[in-house]
């Protein structure tokens, strides 16, 4: 295994910039997501680095062999990379067993020994090795596909969102046995992903992809407690946003005075808290307070819609049996610190429904430009 | 075709490489020598065409109109229509009307059924009147002409219909039936407007295979464009006159097969990824039963076994006399010998231009493949006079030879060839050979260890369709055969020609035989029609 180093890439096809500029680190043995929405150049990054595509300029190193940059471009097959494909990419023509020594040497393809370690690996059972691809479930098949990848002892593997063909139920159990097989085999992996429940979950860190560029690169917690903007923050999870005058590290806002994580500058802000942190309470004297607008409730816990006194609608993850009634009014607490965004032209814009923002509703942010941190 | 699944079971599709449509016009440029090997293809392809279209301009819009604008022409296009169209209605009510028997009804032996409604097809279409007018010699009316071409025809409506029959989503009829329809009704308001697509596609089949048929319909003494066209080369070779008739036919032809184009779109739509149906509770015929059976029984007799009786009835009735062994061997070597360059040279041809349509979809490369299926809708005789006379011209050391010979067949039957590449192709997307390359293969072991092994069916699957469609060839090798060259269709015509029905039927006894795994083949697999 290695590391693996991303310099200044960028890419385009025809006249459509496809990465403009990126740079990214992936110490050696760990997990990194590369996480962002569908048509952000994630996949381009991964073929450029597994050495499909050449990039137009900047630079991949692979521990301290540089495979891509500075006119030298190793092909694919001298990477010493593992490819898992979405949806697999079994060569239909071989069985398992074929399938998984396809990398190795011709004297160790017929060691069933170690088929059976390597099926063993990825959690399936050595019975599997004669059947032909079309007989696998989908699951099964993504971890062939791995066990395909990791039989040559690649120094990187990386894996081109394996799990999204797979339905749900699949998908977890599938994420678990690849996330292990991963570890056990000590691999350094990047998982392409748009998924941010998988990104959160698997990563030891993540970079977050955005209009061809790396937005935040940091682990799963600092990722979801302190994202880069608005816009991250929307990506990898639900958030609420509120209007704010951010003073001596605290936020005077709609919901009261708010602790604020790190060093902000005095001024106009946009309050981001995430809506677990939103605790519903007795209506008591002048704190906050809202009315409840709608209850989705699924069991382990519910979300509810608060319309607060100005008119703007926020939500409330709740946890346990105890829950409000639709149209009562309620008190609000927040717990933990919010995260402060300063605004620079003034307050006024923030207001409003638009500010309420599940992932959907963050759209005005989106047009931001915006604003590399790593 | 040839395809590894079995009818009915889902097949998977194929993971896609990431953008590949998008890339389409990149990877065109990146592959030079696909895209020329296919230009060149395209425009062999082509050629008769080219000819008639250039032979046309030459004459000028006069001699066009004193050509074309005669009674003659006026009375072949009279008998060709009142032809195809009689022959596709009775082969459009005889192909579903089996298919509903056999796949939606309880009659008994289906299966059985299935295939003996398939087997014509082993027969070819000339040696199927050679067997009708051999034994009724007051067949040579419209009349007769409509029942033999019919017999051999219906099952090309009959394979999409029980093809279409077995996509039926059964949940459909069950809820008509909820809704209160009766059976008949539910044939006619749920099922018949399904099969509509299939039902064209068939039609057209029928319509371009009659529009093109020459030896059943020459033995029938029935006249039509393409025995019209046949006896002007006779008496004057190459005159404008046929090269005119053959103008019309080939009009005719293009219209049919731009409606057929049209369908195509339509038919993979209503054909795809149905996933598993359940299976059918089939009508009770009740009473009906013993008129089915006998219907059915009729249609078998007067489609296989009067032509099969035929057959054994000259050989055994020739054995005695004039059938030569020595000849039929030399024979059968020839055609075998002639089929097999045919295969390989046109599953060759139908590479490049399979693979370009799969991996640099565009427009060209779809015009490059469209290019194939418009040259092989020009009938046999068509393309045989064009290349007469193109190698009279250009190329005089060809004319006569076995070259041409095959470039006629490669003309003829690319298609059948280009389809399975194609499918093959597709099932071997660019992933593949990326994942591979991650696994450290260099470009050879690739083409060893996973193009060729993905390909090799589709390949296989192409020219064993050229292979069998070669050995009945009839007209175009009775146009371009080498002088001394007789394969088993123009040994048994010019034998059959001069009335030696025993010294013919052996020679169709050896075609039938050679026809009948591809037939066997299409009763097993009915979800793909039995043309491109």
């Amino acid at each position: 295994m290695s590391s693996l180093t991303v310099t200044a890439l960028t890419k385009a096809f025809g006249s459509t910039p496809v990465l403009t500029g990126v740079d990214l680190h992936v110490p050696a043995g760990g997990l990194t997501a590369l996480l962002g929405p569908s048509g952000c150049g994630k996949t381009t990054l991964l073929r450029l680095v597994a050495g499909f595509d050449d990039p137009d300029s900047g630079s991949v190193t692979l521990g301290d062999r540089l495979v891509a940059g500075a006119g030298r471009g190793v092909p694919a097959r001298s990477r010493g990379i593992g490819f898992v494909p979405q949806e697999g990419g079994l060569f239909p023509h071989l069985t398992v067993a074929g399938n998984v020594t396809f990398g190795l040497a011709r004297q160790r393809r017929r060691d069933r020994g170690l088929v059976r370690e390597l099926l063993d690996l990825v959690g399936l059972d050595v019975d599997l090795a004669d059947r032909s691809p079309h007989q696998l479930s989908g699951g099964q098949q993504q971890r062939v596909a791995l066990a395909r990848a990791l039989a040559p002892e690649p120094s990187i593997v990386l894996l081109d969102e394996p799990f999204s063909s797979l339905d749900a139920g699949l998908r977890e159990d599938t994420r678990q046995a690849v996330g292990a097989a991963l570890a056990a085999a000590g691999a350094t992996a990047l998982l392409v992903t748009h998924d941010q429940a998988e990104a959160l979950s698997m990563a030891d860190q993540v970079a977050v992809l955005r209009g061809g560029r790396l937005v935040q690169l940091s682990d799963p917690r600092t990722l979801y407690q302190r994202p880069a903007d608005l816009d991250v923050a929307a990506f990898v999870g639900e958030s609420v946003v509120l209007a704010g005058d951010v003073r001596d590290g605290r936020a005077e806002s709609v919901l009261g005075s708010l602790a604020v994580t790190g060093a902000v500058p005095a001024g106009p802000a946009r309050i981001l808290v995430r809506p677990e942190q939103l605790r519903l309470v007795a209506p008591a004297g002048r704190g906050p307070r809202g009315r409840v607008r709608a209850l989705d409730y699924y069991g382990h816990d519910s979300r509810a819609h608060l319309e607060l006194p100005g008119g703007q609608t926020v939500t409330a993850r709740l946890e346990g049996a105890d829950l409000p009634s639709v149209g009562q009014e309620v008190g609000i607490e927040v717990v933990g610190a919010a995260v402060a965004f300063p605004v620079a032209g003034g307050a006024a814009d923030v207001a409003g429904p638009a500010g309420a923002a599940g992932p959907v509703d963050a759209e005005p942010t989106r047009r931001r430009p915006a604003e590399a941190i790593s | 075709m040839l395809d590894p699944a079995s009818p009915g079971a889902p097949v998977p599709p194929a993971p896609r490489g990431s953008g590949v449509a998008a890339r389409g016009g990149r990877r065109l440029r990146r592959s030079p020598v696909t895209l020329a090997l296919a230009v060149c293809v395209a425009v062999l392809a082509l050629l008769p065409l080219g000819y008639i279209a250039g032979y046309t301009v030459d004459v000028g819009w006069s001699g066009v109109r004193e050509l074309v604008l005669r009674p003659r022409v006026a009375e072949l296009l009279w008998n060709t229509c009142r032809l195809v169209l009689g022959t596709v209605a009775v082969c459009a009510v005889l192909g579903v009307g089996a298919a509903w028997l056999v796949e939606r009804s309880t009659v008994p032996g289906r299966r059985i059924w299935h295939v003996l409604l398939v087997a014509p097809l082993a027969v070819p279409a000339f040696v199927n009147s050679f067997a009708w007018i051999s034994l009724l010699p007051g067949l040579d009316t419209y009349a007769g002409a409509l029942l033999v071409v019919s017999l051999s025809y219906f099952p090309f409506v009959y394979l999409p219909a029980v093809a279409a029959f077995r996509g039926l989503d059964p949940a459909l009829e069950e809820t008509a039936r909820g809704l209160g329809l009766s059976g008949w009704a539910v044939f006619a308001r749920v099922q018949l407007p399904q099969l509509r697509v299939a039902l064209l596609g068939g039609s057209l089949l029928v319509a371009l295979h009659l529009l093109a048929e020459f030896g059943a319909l020459q033995m029938l003494r029935y006249p039509t464009f393409t025995t019209a066209i046949y006896d002007q080369y006779r008496a004057t070779f190459n005159g404008p006159g046929a090269t005119m008739l053959a103008g019309v036919l080939v009009l005719l032809c293009l219209l049919l097969l731009v409606a057929e184009l049209r369908l195509r779109g339509a038919r993979s739509y209503a054909g795809s990824g149905r996933g598993a149906v359940r299976p059918v509770r089939p009508a009770a015929l009740g009473r009906w039963t013993l008129p089915a059976l006998s219907a059915l029984a009729a249609l078998v007799v007067a489609a296989l076994l009067v032509p099969l009786g035929a057959l054994a009835y000259w050989t055994l009735a020739g054995a005695a006399g004039d059938l030569d062994v020595a000849d039929l061997a030399t024979t059968t070597a020839t055609t075998l010998a002639l089929a097999a360059v045919a295969a390989v040279v046109t599953t060759a041809l139908a590479l490049p231009t399979g693979r370009l349509a799969v991996r640099a979809r565009s427009r060209v490369a779809t015009l490059l493949e469209r290019a194939t299926y418009v040259g092989s809708a020009v009938p046999g005789i068509v393309v045989a006079l064009a290349l007469v006379t193109i190698s009279i011209r250009a190329t005089p050391w060809l004319y006569q030879t076995v070259p041409v010979l095959i470039a006629a067949y490669a003309i003829l039957f690319l298609p059948r060839a280009v389809v399975p590449v194609r499918a093959a192709v597709e099932q071997s997307p660019p992933l593949y050979d990326d994942v591979a390359a991650s696994l450290g293969s260099s470009g050879a072991d690739r083409l060893r260890r996973i193009t060729l092994p993905l390909l090799a069916p589709g390949l296989g699957a192409g020219a064993a369709l050229v292979f069998l469609a070669v050995v009945t060839e009839l007209t175009a090798t009775l146009l371009l055969a080498p002088t001394g060259t007789t394969t088993l269709a123009t040994a048994f015509w010019s034998a059959s020609s001069a009335f030696e029905y025993g010294a013919a039927a052996p020679y169709a006894v050896v075609m039938v035989l050679l026809s009948a795994p591809a037939t066997v083949l299409l009763s097993r697999n009915t979800r793909r029609g039995l043309l491109p």
